[in-house]
């Protein structure tokens, strides 16, 4: 192997990939935030609607669901300006993607949790006369959380590095600064040395950090 | 709309190119998978560190940067390799570690006390493991392991960014060539719903047929 490792070119366009990291957190963050909005409110129509809504929930899960990020990544970006309807940037594009993918995940990770908060202190709720909005608020809904929180976690540190298709329409992302170091330097080999750790690294921070809060509120049987 | 259903044809054949990546990706990765699998369950201490820190690293990282690591990133240390070959190679070792999980996760429900009795009337460890712990654990594995391949139907279509002329780039051409987006999105859209639909929807009546095993 006659192949000479040189990081000088990395640490040179570093800030690329250190603010590219920045903006793949702020793309998860607020992309999961919409997502968990989106996934709770459908969460919540399933649960107390007829035959006919929940159809409508499910096929929207179920299409989602089934279909390649980023072909959704594209037909959103590209497709629908295309016909006229909306003109907006790349990285809005992109929140817009991902929130609906993750809103599509979250209603189903909702819906289960849900479905398996006990009968008992729902139960018990009336038995104390509370209204259905206050045993909403107050029983199921903190309940579920608490339930779903191992699921949760998965699909964050999945859709923290689901990010990286945003490089595609070219969000300057961490995957977009690698590529463009890849592209105007040649230092490929480096360039995954270091952003591969990158990934890894703030992977491992989000999914220690959520054991954590798993941990505080989990449900001892 | 024309332009998309003229076109169908053309994106066939990227579906061809789709089924057969995913194919190979899946006979791959569930030949290794289930072997480290295994591996990580019963095998030396030294095995199950190696296994666990190459699952943990490969489901640490995402899948493009992967892909781009083995097709842009090998041939600077002298290993190249065609597109296709590239992004088989990638997203089986993605999917490896995957069936890693899937496979220790099934061998791990199976109860202690059934390798004990297989034990017990003097089997060896091959056979207990043939005759005893695959087929309870085979209930375990299987809805798992057909998300996986739904997965691996969907995730193929990143590799289209490095020129695999797979369903998404097909698309991507003929939209070139006629301008019409949307038609042709949807159009993939649907094909590639019901490719993963059907899949899914395996995996759940599998899950539903063996959910009278409790834990």
């Amino acid at each position: 192997m006659d192949y000479h490792f040189n990081f000088s070119y990395i640490w040179r366009h570093f800030d690329r990939l250190f603010y590219g990291l920045v903006l793949s957190l702020e793309l998860a963050l607020v992309s999961i935030a919409i997502g968990m909005i989106i996934g709770l409110l459908l969460a919540l129509v399933y649960v107390e609607s007829g035959k006919s809504i929940r159809f409508f929930v499910a096929s929207y899960v179920e299409l989602i669901r089934n279909s390649p990020l980023l072909l959704l990544v594209y037909l959103i970006f590209y497709g629908i300006p295309s016909i006229g309807w909306f003109q907006y940037s790349a990285t809005t594009s992109f929140i817009v993607t991902l929130s609906i993918y993750s809103g599509a995940y979250l209603v189903e990770v909702f819906r289960s949790g849900l479905a398996a908060v006990p009968e008992g202190l729902i139960d018990a709720g009336k038995a104390i006369g509370m209204k259905p909005w206050q045993r909403l608020i107050s029983i199921r809904i903190p309940t579920m959380f608490r339930i779903v929180l191992p699921a949760l976690s998965n699909t964050y540190i999945s859709l923290f590095k689901d990010t990286s298709i945003a490089s595609v329409i070219a969000v300057p992302e961490l995957m977009y600064g690698a590529q463009w170091i890849n592209f105007n330097t040649f230092r490929i080999i480096e360039v995954y040395a270091v952003i591969t750790p990158m990934y890894l690294v703030t992977g491992y921070v989000i999914l220690l950090s959520l054991r954590q809060v798993e941990k505080k509120f989990a449900i001892n049987k | 709309m024309e332009a998309a259903l003229s076109s169908l044809p053309y994106l066939m054949d990227g579906l061809l190119v789709t089924l057969q990546v995913t194919l190979l990706v899946v006979v791959f990765a569930t030949i290794i998978g289930v072997i480290l699998g295994v591996g990580i369950s019963y095998g030396p201490l030294w095995l199950r560190i190696l296994v666990r820190i190459f699952s943990d690293f490969i489901r640490g990282i995402p899948v493009l940067v992967l892909i781009f690591f083995v097709y842009y990133g090998l041939p600077a240390i002298g290993i190249n390799m065609e597109t296709f070959t590239a992004a088989v190679v990638a997203l089986s070792i993605f999917k490896i570690s995957h069936v890693i999980e899937n496979t220790r996760g099934a061998i791990q429900s199976v109860h202690h006390g059934q390798m004990e009795a297989g034990k017990a009337i003097g089997l060896k460890f091959h056979e207990r493991l043939i005759y005893i712990i695959f087929p309870i654990a085979l209930r375990r594995f299987l809805p798992p392991w057909i998300n996986s391949v739904a997965d691996t139907a969907k995730g193929s279509a990143l590799v289209s960014l490095i020129g695999v002329v797979d369903l998404m780039l097909a698309m991507q051409k003929v939209i070139g060539r006629t301008y019409e987006a949307m038609p042709v999105y949807i159009v993939g859209l649907i094909i590639y719903f019901i490719i993963n639909y059907c899949l899914s929807l395996s995996s759940r009546k599998l899950e539903a047929k063996y959910a009278f095993i409790k834990e």
